[in-house]
């Protein structure tokens, strides 16, 4: 049992930093059993909270029912056969927690929850482009670095490519993040030294922007700004 | 319940509403516990609530109830909420932990409103002292482990065992079912 394992509990309940909750997501996607035993430990402390059930102001229940009819829900995480190993996993997990590692010939894509992390999609950035409906965003950088969001709606999937990015000051990370409305900035992966194509995790489709910041090792759960750049995305 | 989470990702306003009135309690409870403001507590609700129909269709009952997930979506955001305010104003760990035994006190007289609550009560004494309060410093406090082994004169490194601890315990003693 690694020293890390350790941090099961104090995950389950909110209890860690935002470094060490980013280094345990990371832990998650490789430990099944501490998958298993978080989902345990979870409902057990949901149940505490029995405790101390307490009825909202009646009003609320308006406004959440009047929120929800603007709001279409997101479609089930149903997709082809071959994607299916890396498209697994409940909303609710920090998209933080994915690690995208460059590797020989493509991307191995490493989320938390998945099945099996081990599948390798070499053609995803040019599947995300070859898409019908792929749309490209640019952001503005300094110097003589270039960065282009690629994003399919139908596919529900983006892919940043990036071209002569310079390197994270040590000790730190460029973190993604996809603009939800209402919701805010959700992370979206981290871009390793190297990286130079990464498929965003979470939901592109129905994000209204995206952004890159500057984080610690590991990343935040909330961006840190200024962000190095920022694009808004059109029609979102 | 699970149920109703399927039929509010169809788009069924009517189940979500049936969804909201059967866990909004829970839901405002935990929340108010967290974050203490009523009007804060409000807009973390209500900001669950909505996040919840967005992501219906995603909701796994293999990983647990319905009630389950959408607590740790309250409580991660109420979690949030707190330590973000907290960077503004740093709430004084003294204040919490003289009124600690108060909110306690308050907290066991409404457990005995339901069965339930009954039964979390008596799997809470299966608790150690330590391990109860260093849970409840985490879970309703919204403390990190390392703010916790501080508050409690706890060796660094500690406080996440007696919470992993506390929590195996309760959820042997509840019966919590995993998958």
């Amino acid at each position: 049992m690694s020293d890390i394992h350790a941090l099961v509990g104090a995950y389950a309940v909110d209890a860690l930093d935002d470094v060490e909750r980013a280094a345990f997501e990371r832990h998650l996607a490789e430990c099944a059993d501490c998958r298993a035993e978080v989902d345990g430990l979870r409902e057990a402390a949901s149940v505490i909270s029995s405790s101390v059930a307490q009825e909202p102001p009646s009003e609320l229940r308006d406004r959440v029912l009047s929120d929800i009819a603007a709001v279409r829900p997101l479609p089930p995480l149903t997709v082809p056969a071959t994607r299916r190993a890396a498209r697994l996993r409940p909303a609710l997990v920090a998209a933080a927690a994915a690690v995208v590692i460059a590797a020989a010939g493509g991307l191995v894509v490493a989320e938390p929850w998945a099945d099996d992390t081990s599948q390798v999609q070499p053609s995803a950035a040019d599947r995300i482009r070859a898409a019908a409906d792929a749309e490209e965003f640019e952001l503005p950088l300094e110097g003589g670095a270039a960065a282009t969001v690629i994003r399919s709606k139908a596919l529900n999937e983006a892919v940043l490519v990036a071209e002569d990015m310079p390197a994270a000051p040590d000790g730190k990370v460029y973190e993604l993040w996809l603009d939800h409305d209402g919701v805010g900035m959700v992370a979206a992966g981290l871009m390793e030294d190297g990286d130079d194509e990464i498929v965003l995790t979470g939901d592109p489709a129905t994000a209204i922007g995206f952004g890159i910041t500057v984080e610690p090792d590991g990343g935040s759960d909330e961006p840190t700004l200024p962000a190095v750049t920022t694009v808004a995305f059109e029609n979102a | 319940m699970a149920d109703l989470l399927g039929r509010s990702a169809r788009g069924d306003t009517e189940a979500f509403a049936r969804f909201y009135d059967a866990t909004s309690a829970r839901a405002y409870g935990l929340a108010l516990r967290v974050v203490r403001d009523p009007a804060q507590a409000e807009e973390v609700t209500q900001e669950v609530f909505l996040d919840v129909w967005r992501q219906s269709g995603r909701y796994d009952a293999n990983r647990g109830s319905a009630m389950g997930w959408l607590l740790t979506i309250v409580h991660r955001k109420a979690v949030d909420r707190v330590r973000s305010a907290e960077s503004a104003t740093r709430r004084d760990a003294t204040y919490h932990q003289e009124n600690h035994k108060v909110a306690h006190d308050v907290t066991a007289e409404a457990a005995e409103a339901s069965l339930e609550a009954h039964r979390v009560r008596s799997a809470l004494q299966e608790l150690t002292a330590i391990q109860r309060e260093a849970l409840e410093l985490a879970y309703f406090g919204g403390y990190t482990h390392t703010e916790v082994a501080t508050m409690l004169d706890l060796p660094v490194g500690t406080a996440k065992t007696r919470i992993r601890d506390g929590l195996i315990r309760m959820r042997d003693a509840m019966g919590v079912t995993t998958s």
